[in-house]
């Protein structure tokens, strides 16, 4: 199929940028929206042109690097996956396709279609960890998980952080990927020491860089691995019970 | 933004640093909001049971039922207190609900301005999840909140009302929204409520923390028929002076 591409190109994080229109021919229906890209990417470079700049790592959906907005919809029309994961066969011959990068105050475009998510990190490093004794590898199962528990917990963990929550959200903000990345440690019986610090952490750090929540559930909708608001509203009652639990630790 | 990050140990540091926390963080002010939210859901209410009073007509004695709730309500809790005590404790109540729901409501708005910035999609993008009622809350505030000061002036304070007389709730409803441009305001500001606690009454599950899988379709429903019921309750009272049925 023959495409027309309307993709953001900008040069670097303090120049401004501009739609700019190519033609790519006979996309496979079998490639992947990145492998177009790169094709697009292979016809610039033999014309001497700068390719277009984009993050991507695994192309397998499980490492959060891509991720741009196509048509309107973050990581494309396809509900549940990611931009890595979206076949060409969701694309007509003859169409036009609009590719801009994420859209923050704090995810600035780095160039094209990168963008710096680097307040993610931020956000993990005040509480998206549990702090134990490295050594041996302790015996699977010592620790009885309630099977509910557990399988939320598994839905949590499967943010990539991907930063698409941020970018569907009308606030910009990141209450999806924070609760997310609390929930699955909080749920836990691995993360019980920390929960009520990590909740207050999380959320300070994350209120740093992000807007707040008005429960649109655009993120939900734009999530590749589909994880529901329910975490959030889960997020929001740690971070309330957390206001009484550190003040009652010391004595507990 | 607060960038403190507190240990367990600063937090016990007193109820101060408690205080500023949690109420100047988001979360925190949109619990704020769902509080303050629940106790105007309150008020819509209670205050359209009394409003359909205007219904039932008179007692034998030839006196509106609906003037009657009035006055009952300067008697608020009998002779245990003094004749409009409870109600102005009501009103201070509801007052600082109202003054703290929109004060959150702006902070929030600043701060997702901010973090939205300038940094605008420049290709139109798709709503996939939020709906009319949930993009229009701070368009649809605002239209509540003039509203609510027109009928102040209108119905509580008569300002805007040639004909008002205090006490006489009946004829007072009756003088304004026979005058249709008053009816047709009286009935837009309440379809933009409706919207309103459309939303509102569904979110505030989440933003206090209680939301479930197994009961988000019941706060669905309830948002929908709540917000329903509100919305025919407070049109017929219009459109029934309009009508001349009353
Ligand atoms: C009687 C009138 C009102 C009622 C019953 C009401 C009720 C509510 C409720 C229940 C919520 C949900 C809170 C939450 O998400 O946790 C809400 C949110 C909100 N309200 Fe009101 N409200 C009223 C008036 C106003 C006014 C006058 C304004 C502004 C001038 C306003 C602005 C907002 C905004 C901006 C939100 C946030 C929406 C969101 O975060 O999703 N409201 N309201
Ligand atoms: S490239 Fe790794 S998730 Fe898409």
């Amino acid at each position: 199929m023959d495409l027309a591409l309307k993709i953001w190109r900008q040069a670097g994080p303090d120049t401004p940028g501009e739609f700019a229109t190519y033609i790519v021919r006979e996309v496979s229906e079998e490639a992947s929206f990145l492998e177009m890209l790169d094709q697009l990417n292979e016809d610039l470079n033999n014309q001497g042109e700068e390719p277009i700049a984009f993050d991507h790592d695994c192309r397998e959906g499980i490492c959060g690097m891509c991720g741009v907005m196509i048509n309107g919809d973050p990581h494309g029309p396809q509900s549940g996956t990611a931009t890595c994961q979206l076949h060409m066969r969701k694309f007509k011959n003859g169409d036009t396709i609009t590719v801009e990068p994420w859209r923050a105050s704090a995810f600035p475009v780095i160039k094209d279609l990168v963008v710096d998510r680097s307040p993610f990190d931020r956000i993990i490093e005040a509480g998206g960890f549990i702090s134990i004794n490295t050594g041996a590898a302790p015996d699977a199962n010592i620790i009885s998980v309630p099977k509910e528990a557990a399988d939320s917990a598994m839905n949590a963990a499967a943010c990539i952080g991907c930063g698409a929550c941020v970018a569907a959200c009308p606030n910009s903000a990141a209450n999806l990927f924070t609760a997310a990345k609390m929930q699955h440690l909080n749920l836990l019986p691995q993360g019980q020491p920390e929960r009520w610090t990590r909740a207050v952490a999380m959320v300070e750090t994350m209120e740093e860089y992000f807007g707040s929540c008005t429960n649109h559930g655009e993120c939900e909708a734009a999530c590749p691995k589909n994880i529901s608001i329910d975490f959030i509203a889960w997020m929001n009652r740690d971070y309330v019970k957390a206001q009484f639990k550190n003040v009652a630790k010391a004595s507990q | 933004m607060t960038a403190t990050k507190r240990s367990p140990v600063q937090t016990r540091s007193g109820w101060r640093e408690w205080l500023g926390g949690f109420f100047t963080s988001s979360v925190g002010l949109k619990w704020i909001m769902a509080i303050t939210g629940i106790g105007l859901l309150g008020y819509i209410a209670a205050h359209l049971f009394g409003n359909l009073k205007i219904f039932t007509g008179t007692d034998a004695a030839g006196n509106y039922y609906i003037d009657l709730y009035s006055e009952a309500l300067w008697h608020l809790g009998g002779h245990l207190f003094p004749e409009g005590f409870l109600l102005t404790v009501l009103r201070v109540g509801l007052a600082a609900a109202f003054i703290l729901h929109i004060w959150a409501a702006a902070v929030l708005t600043k701060r997702n301005r901010v973090a939205r910035g300038s940094t605008r999609y420049r290709a139109s993008r798709n709503w996939a999840a939020s709906n009319y009622a949930s993009r229009t809350m701070r368009f649809g505030g605002v239209i509540i909140l003039l509203f609510l000061l027109y009928h102040l002036a209108d119905l509580t304070f008569g300002w805007a009302n040639p004909e008002f007389h205090h006490g006489d709730v009946f004829d007072n409803m009756i003088a304004s929204l026979s005058r249709w441009p008053v009816a047709v305001l009286y009935m837009v500001a309440n379809v933009a409520l409706a919207f309103h606690i459309y939303h509102g009454t569904w979110s505030l599950f989440r933003s206090l923390g209680t939301a479930n899988p197994r009961y988000d379709p019941f706060s669905r429903g309830f948002a929908t028929v709540f917000a329903a019921a509100i919305l025919v309750g407070n049109l017929s009272i219009p459109i029934a002076i309009l009508a001349g049925w009353v």
